[in-house]
């Protein structure tokens, strides 16, 4: 019994260090947001560096009420990150069914491989002046340059683990008269589910450069439309604002689909 | 009554850089309700042998007639083992053993219940719900004979179930499987390295040679033994006698194998 209530006091002892280490992380995270904040703010007050050209957080932060205020600032926020779901969402759809497309046939697969390598290799910005010629300077053609940037890399990846499943999977269906559709969904795809998520994750960030490169190119409105508009008037502190809110949207987007993905393969 | 017939079998498999031929000229037949054992060293093509059967692949020459039938049409009435459990590590025990009947679309109350009374007398209760990877090696097992046992089969093949497991739980699920066959009156074919094992077991006895995987001899279990449950046979004193004469056949063949178990 004696022994029994010590283990319980190192254990206790154990999780007190535990969290306390936790709150000392929490500690300096804060302190380096703080001086990283208060030291652009002194250092653009005090001229250390070029106002005009690195702003200052409470000149962001008004033009940031500003923009809450009349609402343009969700107006960009709504329409860039509209564009960017949809990239990040096709991108990976697309790339899956392509996948599964080469999976269910070997020889078309193998007739591809080539291209699929030139494609991916390929910097896939560099294809934008082309799309937006082709879909035309508009919504569409920026969401292709998220879908587009994202949805080689998703098959070439998703394809290779639907091929390192363990044959003997698909020999347990095949023993049960099994069909290909069949082999496919029941151990093909479930077993490959952890990699189309952590696809998911690269894939947000990629969907962000697609989108914001697409807005530089042709947008009249959005966040990348916000970076470029305050470059060329030389409003840094647009610049700012617009970088600032990407970061933090980016960042809840990735939270996201790690919260999906926790949700999802709690079993494996 | 011939139930299974295995005739003039030959098998190579190409690959790139070579062929090799697993199986030659394997010839022989199985009547209903038997239990037959391949036995062999590794390599010998008996893994090859229950896939041909299974119907999973044509073999390069040969056929197999289940009742008078190719097996290439009737997969649903073979049951197939393999070598590991292989139980899909994201369904729980229960979708686990039901996944046969769902892939056959033969998945109905009446089937469900039976599956749920298999896994009940194998003392499997309340791990429906559980995921594969939180049972033992031997529950996981048993499971997965569950799996196979759920769709009915006429002829059940095991590829060495027990071979990854301990000598005891081994002991146990011989007999437990042992029971379960007879009571369904099934026939079945038994993949195995133990000879021990193969004697405990079957009826008849094929001991396989290697290079090419052909049958070198067979063995008939006498009555006496064949009556009696595998622990049973196990510690019989004609036990000894067989086991010495397989093994000697067995030393023969030049086997770069070493045997675990003894009689
Ligand atoms: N898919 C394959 N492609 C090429 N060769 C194969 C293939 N499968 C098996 N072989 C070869 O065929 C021979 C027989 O293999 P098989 O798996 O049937 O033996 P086994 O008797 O089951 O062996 P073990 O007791 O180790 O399981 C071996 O020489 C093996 O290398
Ligand atoms: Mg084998």
């Amino acid at each position: 019994m004696d022994h029994k209530s010590h283990t319980k006091a190192l254990h206790n002892a154990y999780i007190r260090s535990l969290k306390k280490e936790k709150y000392w992380v929490r500690f300096y995270q804060l302190v380096i947001f703080l001086i990283f904040f208060s030291g652009w703010e002194i250092a653009s007050r005090n001229k250390w560096i070029d106002p005009l050209i690195f702003s200052s957080p409470s000149k962001v932060w008004e033009l940031f009420l500003i923009k809450v205020q009349d609402g343009t600032l969700f107006f960009d926020l709504g329409f860039t990150l509209s564009e960017t779901i949809l990239g990040f969402i096709l991108g990976t759809l697309l790339g899956t069914i392509l996948a599964a497309i080469l999976w269910w046939s070997p020889f078309l697969s193998k007739i591809l491989d080539p291209y699929l390598v030139i494609l991916n290799s390929m910097p896939k910005v560099a294809l934008g002046p082309i799309l937006i010629v082709a879909l035309g300077p508009s919504f569409t053609s920026i969401v292709a340059m998220g879908t587009i940037i994202s949805v080689i890399i998703t098959t070439i990846v998703v394809y290779t683990s639907f091929r390192e499943v363990d044959p003997n999977y698909i020999k347990v269906l095949q023993t049960f008269g099994g069909t290909r559709f069949q082999i496919f969904k029941e151990a093909i795809l479930p077993s490959s589910f952890p990699v189309i998520i952590s696809t998911l994750k690269v894939n947000v960030g990629l969907s962000w450069v697609g989108v914001i490169v697409g807005e530089f190119l042709v947008a009249s409105k959005g966040l990348g439309y916000m970076i470029i508009y305050g470059f060329q008037v030389f409003n840094f502190t647009l610049v700012m604002l617009s970088l600032l809110v990407i970061a933090v949207l980016a960042t809840i987007m990735y939270q996201a689909v790690e919260f999906l993905e926790k949700k999802l393969i709690k079993n494996n | 009554m011939t139930f299974l017939k295995v005739q003039d079998i030959h098998h190579t498999y190409f690959t790139k850089s070579n062929a090799v031929t697993a199986l030659s000229n394997i010839s022989l037949q199985v009547n209903e309700g038997e239990f037959i054992s391949f036995l062999g060293p590794s390599g010998c093509g008996k893994t090859t042998l229950l896939s041909i059967i299974a119907g999973l692949f044509q073999p390069t020459e040969g056929r197999v007639e289940l009742e008078g039938k190719q097996v290439a049409t009737l997969k649903s009435e073979i049951g197939y083992m393999l070598q590991q459990d292989y139980l899909f590590p994201w369904k729980t025990i229960e979708e686990n053993i039901l996944l046969g009947l769902k892939i056959n679309h033969h998945l109905d109350e009446e089937k469900k219940a039976y599956a749920k009374d298999l896994l009940m007398q194998m003392g499997l209760s309340d791990v429906e719900s559980l995921y594969p990877k939180q049972l033992s090696g031997g529950m996981r097992q048993r499971v997965a004979l569950v799996r196979t046992l759920a769709t009915e089969p006429k002829l059940l093949m095991l590829d060495e179930p027990f071979s990854a497991l301990d000598y005891q739980t081994k002991l146990h699920l011989e007999n437990l499987v042992s029971d379960t066959l007879k009571s369904f009156g099934k026939t079945a074919i038994l993949v195995t390295h133990d000879i021990g094992e193969a004697i405990a077991m079957s009826d008849r006895i094929y001991l396989f040679a290697p290079s090419p995987g052909k049958i070198h001899k067979v063995f008939e279990i006498p009555e006496e033994l064949r009556e009696c449950s595998p622990f049973d046979t196990r510690n019989h004193p004609m036990n000894a006698e067989i086991f010495q004469t397989i093994w000697k056949e067995m030393e023969s063949l030049g086997s770069q194998e070493s045997h675990k178990s003894t009689p």
